[in-house]
């Protein structure tokens, strides 16, 4: 009876919710973050379906229409071999978003690894890791994704072929350099929750601790990791985006968003819509992923800010 | 002898998410010059809201002050805009807060902050403010205060902050000295050292204080006149001998009655007492006495109808449908 | 302090020596030899090849070679450019400056904007003010900076004809009109630079703002009447201020990422411009050092975060 009286009227309003309910109860109200997640489905959408309803070719050469601007017959314009930048663009943003889910991927499972790894051990492991996870936040990261990509990229190249190289390495080496904050989370999880009462009956009850992890541990961290491979996502599409941009990322013929790009830098004075296109896709496509990112926060970790 | 603080039917409401929180709903409270007035009640009645509507200490928005006039020395300082305030804070009255831990600035010296306000309300420079500060840490009986007022916070204990905290609020000599909770947060043996320090000051400056507090204990101790209060409402207020003698409200009963004493023999010792129950949610409140759910004389009135203040005895009122039915007397 | 210092001083070796470790394995690791093309590219005489070969020691195990490589960066040995035919040490100590001109401008307008934005919209939460930063913030770290810069230059150069947006090294002229120029040209990079780290900046303000403005002491500081302008710069911010450090220490890593972006689309002959270009003419002596060089500076800014932590907070330096 004690309790009954001392529970608050709201609380009792929101106990027939179930949790996802609940969760998509608070994202609706972050109303750019609605907005963000339909207008990222319907670019996803595009890139996906795109080429079964715009059938020109990506490397259709037309010089009678070098570098016109937006037109019917070419909705975003052409490039200066008269390629149609809609098409490219449809190609590109293939890429870009694979990219971004790959990286995210890697990091996400990297980061979950390595953080449970230094939440579950104790003694100097976990300091090792921790240490490590810290030297990684300081490394320069384009620099460094430059050097590896330097370095390894004719390698990969002859092993998978000159796009699926570049595209392995580039996801392992954005992945590899962004799993920090996801492993800090997962760990922080791990310490706050190893002491907590249910894990401790978990541990009473003989579950191994692989069970205990599984099972008890890491459902509670899948909040903030969601929200941080949101984010990763938009990082990874920026830093692709930059390495195509500096004209060291997938071949000159891939046409990625970054990519159209650096071949557009040198035309702006005549050809302004060949940079203005990709740039808006590559920020609509981060802006929207960011925002989404914000919602999910607002929707299931109220209290982190940052 | 016009009062120095006149409170007259305070509201200070919260909006939450789940509609108005009533904190504060309708109070009057009357503090003289000199006098020692303690402001009693459990966690969530009120007291500390009340107290900081007075100098608009409370976050706005999610508070405000809804109806009510807060008269100081005859001036409502309800309507004033926080620049108008800022002339009376700390000047002409000040405060000292529940949390001697947090309720000081960590990367400031704790002279520097003493001297700020000497700063502002007298015009000191900031050698003379830095002296007087000194001064009054060895009022305050902070050893070796001229060393002291360098240190920061973390090198000050409990005690020794909330002396610190005691010199802030008395460094501009105010005429009212409002205290929440000040010896809530400490260690008992340095409790009794606090109030006694209050004490000195008080005699010593000739202040009136605003003691908030719900320990019983403390209110026996220091106060002159007591108001009791309950779910955001005056329930009772009487001078302290009246009060502890003859307490007419059920809920101020039961407060006295769950002190332990130690001042009776084993034979006459009773178990003590608990209020059942909790302060109710002050969002929507039902109608009638709101004590009432918890009340173990309540009658059919009190679940329709509020009662009302009303003086019982010369300077005792209270509020409560008991005394008004015939042949009913707690 | 002085030992807080020299603590964190000790500390930011390991780092550095955690680096070059990452640096020289990716380096080891490389498929290839990375100096094998020296052998036919005609600029290098074969002698000079040979010796190169035999100075770095390819034939050593892995460790020795890392340590020979790594007592050659401690002594300024930083090897030769065959590109630009000079010290590697020399190329990069002349390009230097010209970057760290750039990021410390870059900063310092991040700063002039995230502070009085970020304090002002913490002060009034979900105010439409409040609203309009969050949003222009969210889009401002959403903007590669690399679409940024193509963006200004076709606003402010294409159309408007205002500003160059080629950076040169020796601007004509003399005086007031020299310094004039030089000012002029820097004006779009650092803004592309600044307007993104500000707006990141600004998020951290405001958030760390927001949580210092409903702490005990805040409320101390109003009860003294010394004035809200008081209350919010000598109470709250400089509180709000510690976390900020960290977190803006936490960009640098970005922030130079962001400044060789700028440095290519702008033509700044900076360090980030010589990595790039290096990269593209395979200079591998350069590239790692600048790389090391990035790595460096991020420890360093670190290390002057420390302290100005160390400063912001006396529990920090008392400890």
């Amino acid at each position: 009876m004690a309790g009954l009286t001392l529970a608050s009227p709201s609380a009792e309003r929101r106990l027939p919710y179930s949790p996802w309910r609940e969760t998509w109860r608070r994202y609706r109200r972050h109303k750019l973050a609605v907005v963000s997640a339909v207008l990222l489905i319907g670019l996803a959408a595009a890139v996906v379906l795109g080429p079964f309803v715009w059938r020109i070719a990506i490397n259709d050469i037309d010089f009678t229409a070098r570098l016109e601007g937006p037109s019917l017959a070419h909705p975003f314009g052409t490039d200066d071999l008269g390629q149609d930048i809609l098409a490219r663009m449809i190609y590109g943003g293939r890429i870009s978003l694979a990219v971004g889910l790959a990286a995210m991927a890697v990091s996400v499972i990297v980061g979950t690894l390595i953080g449970a790894l230094a939440g579950m051990s104790r003694g100097a492991l976990g300091h090792a890791l921790m240490w490590l996870t810290d030297l990684f936040l300081s490394l320069p990261q384009l620099p460094l994704l430059l050097l590896l990509i330097y370095l390894f990229r004719d390698g990969l190249k002859s092993l998978f072929g000159p796009e699926g190289g570049i595209f392995i390495l580039i996801v392992l080496v954005i992945g590899g350099l962004r799993w920090m904050p996801v492993a800090r989370l997962v760990r922080a999880q791990f310490l706050s929750l190893r002491e907590k009462e249910f894990v401790e009956a978990a541990r009473a009850l003989g579950a191994s601790p692989v069970r205990q992890v599984v099972r008890h541990i890491l459902p509670n961290a899948v909040g903030p990791v969601i929200i941080a491979g949101t984010i990763d996502v938009a990082a990874a599409i920026i830093a692709e985006s930059t390495l195509s941009f500096l004209g060291l990322g997938f071949p000159p013929d891939t046409p990625t968003w970054g990519r159209l790009l650096f071949d557009a830098k040198d035309y702006l004075d005549i050809a302004a819509h060949w940079a203005l296109f990709p740039g808006g896709a590559i920020f609509i496509a981060v802006v929207a992923i960011n925002f989404i990112g914000d919602g999910l926060r607002d929707a299931l970790d109220a209290r982190r800010v940052i | 002898m016009a009062p120095l603080l006149e409170i007259k039917g305070l509201k200070t409401h919260f909006a939450t998410d789940d509609g108005m929180l009533r904190a504060v709903d309708g109070i009057d409270i009357t503090l003289n010059k000199g006098e020692t007035l303690c402001v009693v009640g459990e966690s969530g009645c009120g007291k500390t809201v009340t107290a900081m509507s007075i100098l608009k200490l409370i976050a706005m928005p999610p508070g405000r002050i809804v109806q009510g006039q807060i008269l100081f020395e005859g001036r409502d300082l309800v309507p004033l805009a926080s620049r108008e305030l800022d002339d009376i804070r700390a000047k002409d009255i000040g405060f000292i807060f529940q949390e001697p831990m947090t309720s000081l600035n960590p990367v400031l010296s704790v002279g520097e902050q003493v001297a700020e306000s000497l700063r502002r309300h007298e015009g000191l420079s900031n050698k003379d403010a830095l002296a007087r500060t000194v001064e009054m840490f060895k009022l305050v009986q902070i050893p070796n205060a001229e060393a002291r007022v360098h240190d920061y916070p973390h090198q000050f204990s409990g005690g020794m902050r909330q002396r610190v905290m005691i010199a802030m609020a008395l460094a501009c000599k105010p005429k009212l000295v409002i205290a929440d909770e000040p010896t809530t947060a400490l260690d008992v043996t340095i409790q009794a050292q606090i109030l006694d320090l209050l004490q000195d000051m008080k005699e010593r400056f000739g202040m009136a204080v605003m003691l908030i507090t719900h320990a019983m204990g403390v209110v026996a101790e220091t106060a002159q006149r007591v108001v009791v209060m309950y779910a955001g409402k005056v329930v009772e207020e009487a001078d302290v001998d009246s009060l502890f003698e003859s307490p007419r409200h059920p809920y101020t009963q039961g407060l006295i009655r769950s002190i332990p004493r130690i001042d009776l023999d084993s034979a006459h010792k009773t178990r003590l007492e608990a209020i059942g129950g909790s302060v109710p949610i002050l969002i929507d409140p039902a109608p009638g006495c709101r004590f009432a759910p918890r009340c173990r004389y309540a009658f059919g009135l009190c679940a329709e109808k509020e009662p009302a203040l009303r003086e019982i005895a010369p300077g005792h009122r209270m509020a409560c449908h008991l005394g008004e039915k015939q042949g009913v007397t707690p | 302090m002085r030992q807080y210092i020299l603590r964190r001083l000790l500390i930011a070796v390991p780092s550095l020596l955690g680096i070059s470790v990452v640096l020289y394995t990716v380096l080891a690791l490389a498929p290839g030899d990375p100096f094998a093309e020296l052998a036919t590219n005609p600029n290098v005489p074969p002698e000079v090849a040979l010796a190169l070969r035999a100075k770095f020691g390819l034939d050593d195990p892995v460790y020795l070679r890392y340590f020979r490589w790594l007592a050659a960066m401690v002594q300024g040995d930083w090897g030769f450019s065959f590109v630009s035919r000079m010290n590697v040490d020399t190329l990069i100590l002349q390009r230097l400056p010209t970057t760290l001109y750039v990021i410390g401008s870059a900063q310092l307008l991040a700063l002039a904007i995230a502070i009085p934005v970020g304090v002002y919209a913490a002060t009034r939460p979900y105010s439409i003010f409040d609203q309009i930063a969050n949003t222009l913030a969210f889009i401002g770290f959403s903007l590669p900076t690399f679409f940024t810069g193509l963006l200004f230059i076709l606003i402010f150069s294409v159309t408007l004809d205002w500003l160059p947006f080629v950076y040169s090294t020796d601007v004509k002229g003399t005086g007031i009109r020299w310094l004039f120029e030089q000012i002029r040209q820097a004006i779009m990079p650092v803004m592309v630079l600044g307007l993104f780290q500000a707006a990141s900046m600004t998020r951290f303000v405001r958030s760390a703002m927001l949580d210092v403005i409903r702490l005990d002491y805040v409320t101390t500081a109003r009860a003294k009447g010394i004035g809200q302008a008081r209350v919010i710069v000598k109470h709250a911010m400089r509180n709000a201020m510690i976390p900020v450090v960290t977190l803006i220490a936490l960009q640098m890593p970005a922030v130079f990422g962001g400044a060789i972006v700028t440095e290519q689309i702008f033509r700044i002959p900076g360090i980030g411009s010589l990595l790039i270009s290096s990269i593209l003419s395979n200079d591998t002596p350069v590239v790692m050092a600048v790389t090391f060089v990035f790595a460096c500076l991020v420890v360093l800014f670190n290390l002057i975060a420390d302290v100005l932590y160390g400063w912001l907070d006396p529990r920090i330096s008392f400890r």
